[in-house]
């Protein structure tokens, strides 16, 4: 399960929403081994696609650094589907290389439609996870 | 010769679950040859028939490889390498 609180939630689909038509990606750091996601990072998608995301590599080893000075972990890796739903595509399993984070998928198909899912991707298999959210 | 290496989460099944190893080449290819003479199965995992396999990121120091000369790149005592995997999908 993803427990997440409202603002970060909320935080996810904004940088989707405001990335539309393009997609949107990002990770929330928490600190290691506490599955709590804390810290909001959006991050650039060097891709600049309406169907592909990927970190700049140059972004990805900043990010990891600070991660890792700060003991940090991605508890959550998510990006935006702008065109259909909220699920991993072929695509996304098997790129996936962070098998202890949530994966958060926004769809913005829809404008007046939030479509906010989590899940776990490992060894190809996909498993979605209920998500809970902590109001403010 | 020696070179720290740092190996993301999912890489860690090949190096007993440490974060970071040693090695040593003159070469990023020779350093990825000895670090398979121990860690078996770790190269495939980044390098295919073409070279360095396209999602994963391999940096020397502060700089990725891609940059300097892919596996190619030289290595002194002292450098630092990481390894991370790219953050992509569709």
């Amino acid at each position: 399960m993803l427990t997440i609180d409202a603002a970060i939630r909320d935080a996810i689909i904004a940088h989707a929403r405001a990335d539309h038509p393009d997609e949107a990606c990002g990770v929330v750091a928490g600190p290691a081994g506490s599955d709590r996601p804390e810290r909001f990072i959006p991050m650039a998608n060097a891709a600049r696609s309406t169907t592909f995301y990927e970190f700049d590599s140059m972004d990805l080893l900043k990010l990891y650094r600070e991660m890792d000075d700060r003991d940090e972990v991605p508890v959550i890796v998510y990006h935006s589907h702008t065109a259909t739903e909220a699920y991993p595509s072929r695509t996304d399993i098997s790129y996936a290389s962070e098998p202890d984070a949530h994966y958060v998928l926004v769809s913005t198909r829809e404008p007046d439609t939030v479509e906010f899912r989590s899940f776990r991707i490992r060894d190809g298999e996909v498993t979605e996870e209920p998500v809970t959210v902590i109001p403010a | 010769m020696a070179v720290e290496v740092r190996i993301p989460t999912i890489l860690r099944q090949y190096t007993g679950g440490e974060k970071a190893v040693n090695g040593e080449g003159k070469t990023l290819d020779e350093l990825f040859d000895d670090l398979e003479s121990r860690h078996a199965g770790l190269r495939a995992r980044l390098v295919d028939e073409n070279g360095l396999r396209r999602f994963v990121n391999v940096y020397l120091n502060d700089e990725d490889v891609r940059f300097l000369g892919g596996l190619t790149t030289e290595l002194k005592d002292g450098d630092s390498v990481t390894v991370l995997p790219a953050v992509a999908g569709g």
